[in-house]
Parts: structure tokens; sequence; C-alpha cells
């Protein structure tokens, strides 16, 4: 455990009561119980695409996507090491339901995605891995509509290959 | 043992800023050991937070998420004192879950 609080630089204590509840909910169960975490299920479909126009596609139903400065990734110039490589999004839209991120360059096109309930701010920020340099493209639904913004992240080590 | 999830939630004005840690190896699958054979996929494909009986964020894992992923995401309307349960499974099945109180 120390180790995990080492990444965090220490900021993460135990504030409250947790429990391990191993397989329990995920082992048994009815159907309904099996699946209360999806909303729409675990998008592998687009998980499994290599290129980023076909993971949109099976992800948000269109690869078209209008480029905007509403749609905020910060990410840095140059990650030195490609199994960390930190981003930040952030959406200055209205009835924001779901982010996603696509690295074209990684061996499969979309890194991950979040889904926004209402209430929840079109904010996020996370990790990813890169394989090599590539753009960073963040996609925003707004309102049904589609929003990316993109950044270059050059890759001194990558994150990919070991 | 101990909770594989760590959450920091804190109430500024309306909103609740939530960091969380969650321990988890995510194997790409793509990465060999150090006898030349690959390490099987292995990664946390949702993790769901959820606030008074309401999903507040989920999240959708991918392959290329970070080894020991870190997430930081704000909601409105959470109140301290009241607590914030995380939950995640990943692609063996495995699971795991804990609750923390919003600071």
């Amino acid at each position: 455990m120390g180790r995990l609080l080492a990444v965090g630089g220490g900021t993460l204590a135990a504030v409250g009561a947790s429990s391990y509840g191993t397989l329990a909910w995920a082992a048994g169960g009815s159907d309904s119980e099996k699946n209360w975490h999806f909303v729409k299920g675990w998008p592998k479909k687009a998980y499994d695409e290599k290129k980023t126009a076909d993971a949109m596609k099976d992800f948000f139903g269109t690869s078209e996507a209008t480029k905007s400065d509403k749609v905020s990734l910060t990410a840095p110039d140059i990650a030195e090491n490609g199994a960390v490589v930190p981003i930040t999004i952030q959406a200055k839209l209205p009835k924001v339901t779901r982010i996603a991120v696509f690295i074209p360059k990684n061996p499969y096109a979309m890194a991950v995605a979040y889904e926004i309930p209402q209430g929840t701010e079109p904010f996020v920020s996370n990790r990813v891995k890169m394989a090599k340099g590539s753009d960073v493209i963040a996609v925003v639904e707004s309102d049904g509509k589609l929003y990316k913004t993109s950044k270059h992240v050059k890759v001194t080590v990558g994150g990919c290959g070991g | 043992m101990a909770s594989s999830i760590r959450i920091r939630a804190v109430q500024q004005g309306d909103i609740v800023d939530v960091k969380a840690l969650v321990r988890h190896p995510m194997d790409s699958g793509f990465v060999k050991d150090s006898n030349g054979k690959i390490i099987p996929a292995h990664f946390i494909e949702t993790l769901v937070f959820e606030y008074g009986g309401k999903r507040i964020f989920v999240a959708d894992y991918g392959r290329a998420v970070s080894k020991d992923p870190f997430i930081e995401f704000k909601f409105k309307g959470g109140k301290k004192g009241q607590s914030i349960t995380a939950k995640w499974v990943d692609n063996k099945g495995k699971s795991d879950q804990a609750s923390y109180k919003i600071m």
C-alpha cells in the first residue's frame, strides 16, 4: 500500500470505512445484478478498433466531430514516460453526456471513455499509456452532438511495449 | 486485506471534487515479462462512482489506462459527511468496492 500512496503524492489518505468485496457481486447473482454497473455495457467493439474513426463510430455512432475551443485538453508537450501520461479534459458545453479519448498511434485507438450523469461537471483528469508520440484527441458529446480538440504529445519512452 | 480503492472527496461550495486511486496492474496484453512471455491483458473495464444511490461518474477503461488508475472528477450536490461509493470490475471478473466520506 505504501507504493500506491507514493503514486498519489501521499494525498490520498484513507478517510472512511472500506470493504473488500472480492468476487461477491461479479461472480454470482442475477443478470441485473451482474450488469448493474454498465449503463450501456462495456464498449468492447469500440475498444477493439485500431482506427480512431472506426472506434468513434462504434462508440458515438458517428465519426463526425466539430473542432471546438470549448473543449480543453491539458497534456504534456513531451511525455518522458509513455506509461503514465496525465491528461485533463474540460468542456464549456451544456448537457455533456460522454467524453472519450482517442490515441491514433496506440495499438487500439480508444484509450478511455466516460459517462457523465446529470449533475456531474464536464471535467475529468486521468493518466493514460502511449506507445509512441501521437495526437491525443478528446471528444465530448454535448446535447447529442460531438465536439473535439486534439494535442500532439511526444513520447520519449513508450508505455505499451514494455 | 486493505481495499484497492482510495478516495479523497472534498466539498468546495456546491461542487465536490473527487480524486481516486485504484490499485490494479492494468496489463495491456502487449508487455512481455523478463522471460519474454506476454503478460495477458488484465485491466479494469468499468469503474463507477455512486452518491446517494445514484451514479455520479462512470469510467469505461481500455487497455491504455495507466497502472494503478488515478481519476479526478467533480459533481454537484454532494454534502460533507455523506459517503461516496466506488466499485470496479475487471476483464477477469474480479471486483472491489469501497465507500469514503466527503470532507
